[in-house]
């Protein structure tokens, strides 16, 4: 089982990889190929060309930059999990990519790969929105930064142009008082997100001051609970806050189903997961 | 359109022009005649066709052969040093670590890069390590038991 032909291109600099795009506009960028190839492979996808943008050193790494972290599109999912500046001052990116398939899945696939094929089972969705992230898109008309939670607008698609790419994210720096937790009812075959749940909770003289839940899996984008949140801060975050907060202000609009587990059975996983997620985030801040 | 590709392949550097959409798998086997690493799912799910890039475990088929250019690849060929088995194969031997023998290749290497990073793995650690490796035959215990030998024994990498 192989792609059908396909012209290959190899950029140097990002700036290469937008010139190659501008030439060949059907063409179709290649960072860890863990979702492109495989519809190649399936013949869901037939670009007549690819732009291989995984050697591009500026595009990764993870970095402090003005009080965030900034981590390049190409940073890998297993750099990701392994990052100590991510696992002291924003570990939820690390907990998540580091549930993310398999080691050899994390060893090729990139968060900005992961973020542009926009999968609703992927796991690291959720997580951004939750953490508020920025994305960096870069195109002929130069930089803009498009929220998480503008980025991702339906099934497999985003905010990005057709002209652009991505060249990193921004995520919080995260000092003591905040915890953060991703937890994830995995498919048994895939290993994607049926639901995945992603908490951050910041506690001040033990009321909560600010918190934050979003969901992967449950529907087309990413879910994100703001009226849980609200509902929560100012609370001591209690099991009985959380477990009330969740029950009566956790609303999904057009759940997804499908054979393995319909729309009713994932906004109840979420329920369950969305509480646990709140309870251990709490519990590390 | 072909593309000239120089991949150091088991210490040996290759030199081969391939088309773009050769797969990284299909290069090893019928290019190079290295037919250790298997095809099994095809779908990046069963592990079969595990290789290290660089010292780290991929799954070759969904790799293209140009991706690898510029890179040192090692397949189950080059584990052993000459007829002197590497202490990955030989914990699997005596543990009884296979019985078809399919998965083997994939699992020997997942299985040293994990000790390359981790020497001294607890049993839910070689589980999720081998995570992305598929064996229809052995239900894992004894590949467990054999990552835990070769543990024992200082089995990594190098
Ligand atoms: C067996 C298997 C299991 C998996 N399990 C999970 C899982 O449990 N959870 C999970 O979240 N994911 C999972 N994945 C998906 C994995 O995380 C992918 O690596 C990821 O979704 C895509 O990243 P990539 O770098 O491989 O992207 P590619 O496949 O290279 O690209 C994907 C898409 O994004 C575009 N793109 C890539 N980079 C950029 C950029 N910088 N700017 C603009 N466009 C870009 C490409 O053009 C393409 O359309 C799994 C994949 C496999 C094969
Ligand atoms: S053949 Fe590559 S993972 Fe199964
Ligand atoms: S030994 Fe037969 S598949 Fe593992």
């Amino acid at each position: 089982m192989f792609p059908a032909s396909f012209e290959y291109h190899r950029a140097g600099s990002t700036q290469e990889a937008l010139d190659l795009l501008a030439r060949h506009p059907e063409a179709k960028f290649l960072a860890g190929g863990h979702s492109l190839l495989p519809m190649m492979k399936l013949r869901l996808a037939q670009p007549p060309a690819v732009i291989d943008i995984g050697r591009i050193a500026e595009l990764s790494g993870i970095a402090l930059e003005g009080g965030t972290i900034r981590i390049g599109a190409t940073t890998r999912h297993g750099e990701l999990a392994a990052s100590q500046t991510l696992r002291e001052h924003c570990p939820i990116l690390a907990e998540a990519a580091g549930h993310i398939g398999d080691p050899q899945v994390r060893n090729r696939g990139t968060l900005g790969g992961n973020i542009a094929h926009a999968d609703p089972a992927s796991d690291l969705p959720a997580v951004l929105v939750a953490l508020d992230a920025t994305v960096d898109v870069l195109g002929p008309n130069g930089e803009r930064q498009v929220r998480a939670a503008d980025f991702f607008v339906g099934l497999l698609s985003t905010a990005l142009g057709e002209d652009e790419i991505i060249t990193a994210v921004h995520v919080p720096f995260f000092a003591s008082g905040v915890g953060t937790a991703y937890l994830k009812a995995e498919h048994p075959a895939s290993g994607y997100a049926v639901c995945g749940a992603a908490a951050v909770v910041t506690m001040s003289g033990g009321v909560c001051a600010d918190t934050s839940l979003a969901f992967n899996g449950i529907s087309d984008i990413p879910v994100s609970a703001s009226a849980v949140a609200a509902a929560l801060v100012g609370t001591s975050l209690d099991d009985a806050a959380i477990d009330a907060a969740i029950s009566s202000h956790l609303s999904v609009p057009d759940p997804l189903g499908d054979v393995y587990a319909s729309g009713e059975y994932r906004v109840q996983l979420a329920k369950v997961y969305g509480a646990r997620a709140l309870k251990a985030a709490r519990d590390r801040a | 359109m072909a593309h000239q590709i120089r991949v150091e392949v088991n210490g040996e550097v290759q030199e081969r022009e391939v088309e773009a959409r050769k797969l990284l798998v299909h290069f090893l086997r019928d290019d190079l005649g290295l037919t250790g690493t298997n095809v099994g799912c095809e779908t990046t799910l069963c592990g079969a066709c595990t290789v290290w890039i660089d010292g780290q475990p991929v799954k070759s088929c969904t790799q293209l052969a140009v991706q690898a250019d510029g890179t040192r690849v090692t397949t189950i060929e080059g584990l052993a040093d000459g007829s002197k088995l590497h202490p990955m194969q030989e914990a699997f031997w005596e543990e009884h670590g296979l019985q078809c023998g399919f998965c083997t290749p994939g699992m020997i290497l997942a299985a040293t890069a994990l000790l390359d990073t981790n020497p001294n793995p607890t049993e839910g650690e070689i589980r999720e390590a081998l995570k992305g490796n598929i064996c229809r035959c052995t239900g894992y215990h004894n590949i467990v038991k054999a990552v835990q030998k070769a543990a024992q024994g200082g089995a990594s990498n190098g």
